[in-house]
């Protein structure tokens, strides 16, 4: 029965579905009864205050956190102790963290090609001809055997997205992704954040970048304290969020 | 149908248990220490196979049989007629002393070169490297055996012994200094230093609430060393100033009077300092380095004075850097001090060694000399893990 | 902004005359201050009276030749006896007429040593000629070949020794310590208390008695009827020992490693193996070749321990070679040999290990 859920099949509704989940570091509530269902092709983008369990939310879904109740299920993946179906999940879902966390004694192409060799057992070469499609997409064909010491911030990041990329992933995770960034370089980011929702991906952004919410979110989520206390789209969420906790955080963000 | 079951409960179904992280890792533990075990347990049993086809004998028993060695040097009284036990505590009682002796000496002479190759006296701190650089790349053993050699070989006979300072002989047997004698005020004068060390809380107590309540500093330092040092002085005048010392004389073919040590204590105890000092002065110049420029002028643009820089800014902070290495430092000078054995020094290693050699159980006495070690290392760290925790709270 | 400039007038001012460059190198780096003068006076008056005593022992009353120890004693140094000895200090008992073959042996393993040190050559291609070189070194050492007479290991001393035991313990040792290392940190509860036993067991007691332990216990460890050589018992004794401190060095490397690069190689699916294998070890072991060479260091310096279980390294072979009853009394000059050859050796390997690290250290900074 687990073997049959072990395999990716078509995808009967939500991509991510989370019900009930609850985590808890020591006594501490990090996360409390939160359910979220994203649907394929959906954009998500969650905001809150800092501490409020955004992170530890997105880390639960491919397992670098471990949720104590409740249920998870990735594209159609059941996630519970099971090392194959974290295993599955991992190759079906891309992260993108804030401090990019590229593998400084790898150059940028190997970086890129390290896990479809090792995880996809791709053949080096398709596996670096995927690399090069991806660096093109992220504007930095002519980087590819830097090291990523000798890269911008912004570059960084993109190569980082493109590292998730070649792993053809279902659905891509963003945590802060551009806050690290000095500000000249968050658009970079955010325009291939943005030519990567225009192609359809599943995404979930954990941002503050309220206009790149705007225009890619299908749906805004909003947390606080380990809840979900309020969720809605982009237009209603902004015009009027319905919570207080919402229209206090957004009127301290929006006027920075 | 599992799945049900979960969405019921809500709770993450549990996996088939061999994809399960949590039962595979108790399996991997299990494994290891299967391996471990079954490893230890082939050498013990063929070690109880070859113990019982030589005969040898087994059990700490012999430590209540008679000795019959004789031991060079020792702080408590020994005689050959003593038992292997006795015997085993002299040589714990010498490593101890030559360990400690050896720390004190070693920390002053590698504090005074760490800071002299810091000095901006070109002259000073070329010396300090040349004898940090020499002596640090040269084995301890080859060193041991090099003063060792030149006390007991190169050294002249005691009538042409090498008088090295006033009243101080250097001759192949051994170093004789001048040592003051006994006198009932030295008794007392060591109390004044207890009831000196004593009454300086109260006055750091009340040096600090007096600036608390004024302002005024009070010059801690310098009434504290005027306590510890004056009071043994009046204590001393008050007998009457009894100075008299025991100067070594020539007497037939040795020198009596005096005190003296033997070639074996005086080859270790410069061996282990002036190689133990090399590496505690490059612990000193990179502690005092690795308190960054920065702070020195913040302190500086503060107004600090010189001293008060270095006593609240630059040492609080190099002490923090230099205390980890500096205890490792101690544990190595206490281990090299079982070098001992080479060049006949009755350390803990070498009693141990002759035990074995006499009695057969090597086993029994490589597990003693180890217990001490081990003791004496986990001393320090559980010390040294103290101090960290200490220092870490005052971080926050 | 550079033609209002040119239109200023630039009033160019020499800055005042410094003294004389000489008298003002020795004011400012001797005499700055009156407790700095005293400095330098003292240091003046050590040197005055420990280097005049000590070149006219080493050089100007020293002897070169003699025909026997008595015709040597004169005050100074006698050389004669290091040219007497020279053969037997570097070589110890190994069988005179074959003494070309430790003398490869020698040659071989400083080659691969400075090879070691060229930091292009690092890679698969120094493997090879580790590997090689090695194998090239036992053979000459042991024989067997056609052409070359066996020597059975009880005779291999002297300098050979030396190197066989430091390099070997390295060596052999590395593995060992990156698995304890791992083991110290491992998630297993059992691993980890077992690995750390090991580590603070080992570093807790002096080499002297890891070396007794190798050499009287370890023959009471084997079944009945199997020996080991005293040479073999030294090298594991070593190896085991190396592999304690290498562990600690290790995991240095390995606890800087940041979080985050464990976390993105899990993101991407890698297995523990995986992560440890092309993540993790390739970084923490860059990191800690420095301190590993000083480790080396050590570990040579260390090797001079044999001694005390009656093997002939270097410094066995010079003590040994002090007991010749025609060459008597001259400890001193046999020391400051061989004190010359470990000195060099170990200053050369300080000084790669600190252009290392603030090669390392730049590289950080960028
Ligand atoms: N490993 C951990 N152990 C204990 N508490 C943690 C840990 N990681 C995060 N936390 C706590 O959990 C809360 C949520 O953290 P996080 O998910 O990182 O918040 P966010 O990403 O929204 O800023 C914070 O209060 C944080 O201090
Ligand atoms: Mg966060």
């Amino acid at each position: 029965m687990s073997d049959a859920k072990a395999t990716p099949g078509p995808t009967q509704g939500a991509m991510i579905e989370l019900q009930a989940v609850h985590k808890w570091y020591g006594d501490f509530h990090v996360l409390r009864d939160i359910n979220l269902q994203v649907q394929k092709g959906e954009k998500v983008v969650v905001c809150g205050p800092s501490g409020s369990g955004k992170s530890t939310m997105i880390r639960c879904v491919n397992r670098l956190e471990e949720h104590q109740q409740g249920r998870i299920v990735v594209a159609g993946i059941e996630l519970n102790a099971d090392m194959k179906n974290i295993e599955a999940i991992r190759r079906e879902v891309g992260m993108v963290f804030q401090q990019f966390n590229l593998f400084p004694h790898l150059t940028v192409l190997q970086n890129l090609t390290l896990a479809p060799i090792w995880v996809r057992k791709l053949p080096k070469k398709e596996a670096e001809e995927t690399a090069r499609y991806y660096l093109e997409r992220v504007r930095i064909p002519d980087q590819a055997d830097k090291y990523p010491g000798q890269l911008s911030g912004g570059q960084q990041q993109r190569v980082a997205i493109a590292r998730s990329l070649c792993m053809k992933p279902e659905i891509m995770l963003f945590d802060e992704p551009t806050s690290a960034l000095a500000p000249e370089m968050i658009k970079e980011v955010l325009d291939v954040m943005i030519g990567l929702a225009e192609d359809g991906m599943t995404m979930v952004c954990v941002t503050h970048e309220m206009g790149f919410a705007r225009t890619v979110a299908d749906m805004m989520v909003f947390m606080d304290r380990g809840e979900v206390i309020e969720r809605a789209p982009p237009k209603d969420f902004f015009a009027n969020p319905k919570n207080e906790r919402t229209r206090t955080f957004l009127s301290q963000i929006l006027t920075h | 149908m599992a799945s049900d079951e979960a969405a019921l409960t809500l709770a993450p179904a549990r996996p088939a248990p061999w994809r399960d992280p949590k039962l595979r890792a108790i399996a991997y533990q299990i494994v290891f220490v299967a391996a471990v075990v079954g490893a230890v347990g082939f050498l013990v049993h063929n070690m109880l196979g070859n113990i019982s086809r030589q005969n040898i004998a087994t059990g700490f028993g012999f430590l209540r049989k008679e000795a019959a060695f004789g031991i060079g040097e020792s702080l408590i009284p020994y005689s050959p007629a003593d038992t292997y036990g006795r015997a085993f505590l002299v040589g714990l009682s010498n490593t101890l002393y030559v360990a400690a002796l050896g720390i004190v000496l070693a920390t002053i002479l590698g504090t005074v070169m760490g800071l002299a190759r810091l000095s901006g006296n070109w002259l000073v701190a070329k010396l300090a490297q040349i004898y940090v650089e020499t002596f640090r790349n040269i084995p301890l053993l080859l060193q041991l055996f090099f003063w060792w050699g030149l006390l007991n070989t190169a050294a002249p006979a005691p009538r042409q012994a090498w008088q090295v300072l006033p009243d101080v002989f250097v001759s192949n047997r051994g170093i004789a200094y001048p040592v003051p004698v006994a006198s009932p005020a030295y008794k007392w004068m060591a109390l004044a230093v207890v009831v000196a060390l004593a009454l300086l809380v109260p006055l750091r107590r009340w040096a600090a609430a007096r600036q608390a309540a004024t302002g005024r500093q009070f010059p801690r330092g310098w009434a504290g060393l005027g306590i510890v040092l004056g009071l043994p002085l009046i204590v001393f005048v008050a007998f009457g100033a009894p100075f008299a010392l025991s100067v070594p004389s020539l007497h037939g073919f040795n020198f009596s009077g005096g005190s003296a040590v033997s070639p074996e204590f005086a080859a270790l105890l410069l061996g282990l300092v002036i190689y133990s000092g090399t590496f505690i002065a490059e612990i000193v110049r990179a502690g005092i380095l690795a308190v960054s420029w920065g702070q020195s002028e913040a302190a500086m643009a503060l107004g600090l004075k010189s001293g008060q820089r270095m006593r609240l800014v630059v040492l609080p902070q190099a002490l923090r850097v230099i205390v980890p290495p500096l205890t490792s430092q101690y544990l190595s000078l206490t281990k090299n001090s079982s070098l001992a054995v080479a060049i006949g020094f009755p350390d803990l290693v070498s009693i141990a060694n002759t035990t074995m050699n006499q009695t057969g159980q090597a086993i029994e006495g490589i597990a003693m000399i180890m217990a001490v070690y081990l003791f004496i290392s986990l001393s320090i760290s559980l010390a040294m893990n103290l101090y960290n925790r200490a220092v870490a709270l005052v971080e926050r | 902004m550079a033609d209002i400039a040119q239109d200023i007038p630039v009033v160019r001012q020499a800055p005042p005359p410094r003294s004389t460059r000489a008298l003002g190198w020795l004011r400012v780096h001797l005499f700055s201050s009156v407790f700095n003068s005293i400095l330098t006076l003292l240091a003046v008056g050590l040197l005055a009276a420990a280097v005049p005593p000590l070149v006219r022992w080493a050089l100007i009353d020293a002897i070169w030749s003699a025909p026997n120890g008595q015709a040597c004693h004169a005050g100074g140094a006698c050389w004669a006896f290091i040219g007497e000895k020279m053969r037997f200090i570097l070589f110890g008992r190994y069988p005179a007429d074959q003494e070309w073959r430790p003398i490869a042996v020698v040659a071989i393993f400083i080659a691969m040593i400075a090879a070691a040190c060229v930091r292009p050559l690092w890679g698969r291609r120094l493997a090879v000629v580790w590997f090689a070189g090695l194998s090239a070194a036992f053979l000459l050492m042991a024989g067997g070949l056609p052409g070359l007479r066996p020597v059975e290991t009880g005779l291999w001393s002297g300098l050979p020794l030396t190197l066989i035991l430091a390099v070997i313990a390295m060596l052999f040792g590395f593995p060992l310590g990156v698995l304890l290392a791992l083991g110290r940190r491992s998630r297993l509860p059992a691993v980890r208390g077992i690995c750390v036993g090991y580590i603070e067991l080992v570093r807790g007691v002096p080499l002297i008695t890891v070396l007794f332990m190798a050499s009287l216990m370890l023959p009471l460890f084997l079944p009945a009827g199997v020996t080991i050589d005293k040479v073999l018992r030294a090298q594991v004794a070593f190896i085991l020992f190396a592999a304690a401190y290498l562990a600690e060095v290790v995991r240095g490397g390995l606890q800087a490693i940041p979080k985050g690069q464990i976390e993105a190689a899990d993101a991407l699916g890698l297995s523990y193996l995986q992560r440890t294998r092309l993540i993790v070890l390739p970084q923490a072991l860059a990191m800690v070749i420095p301190p590993l060479v000083n480790t080396f260091i050590g570990m040579f310096k260390d090797t001079s321990l044999v001694l005390i279980v009656s093997l002939f390294d270097l410094l066995g072979a010079t003590e040994f070679a002090l007991t010749d009853s025609n060459w008597q009394g001259f400890a001193v000059e046999a020391d400051v040999f061989i004190a010359a050859i470990y000195w060099s050796f170990c200053f050369f390997m300080s000084r790669y290990s600190q252009l290392l690290e603030r090669e390392f250290n730049r590289g950080k900074q960028r």
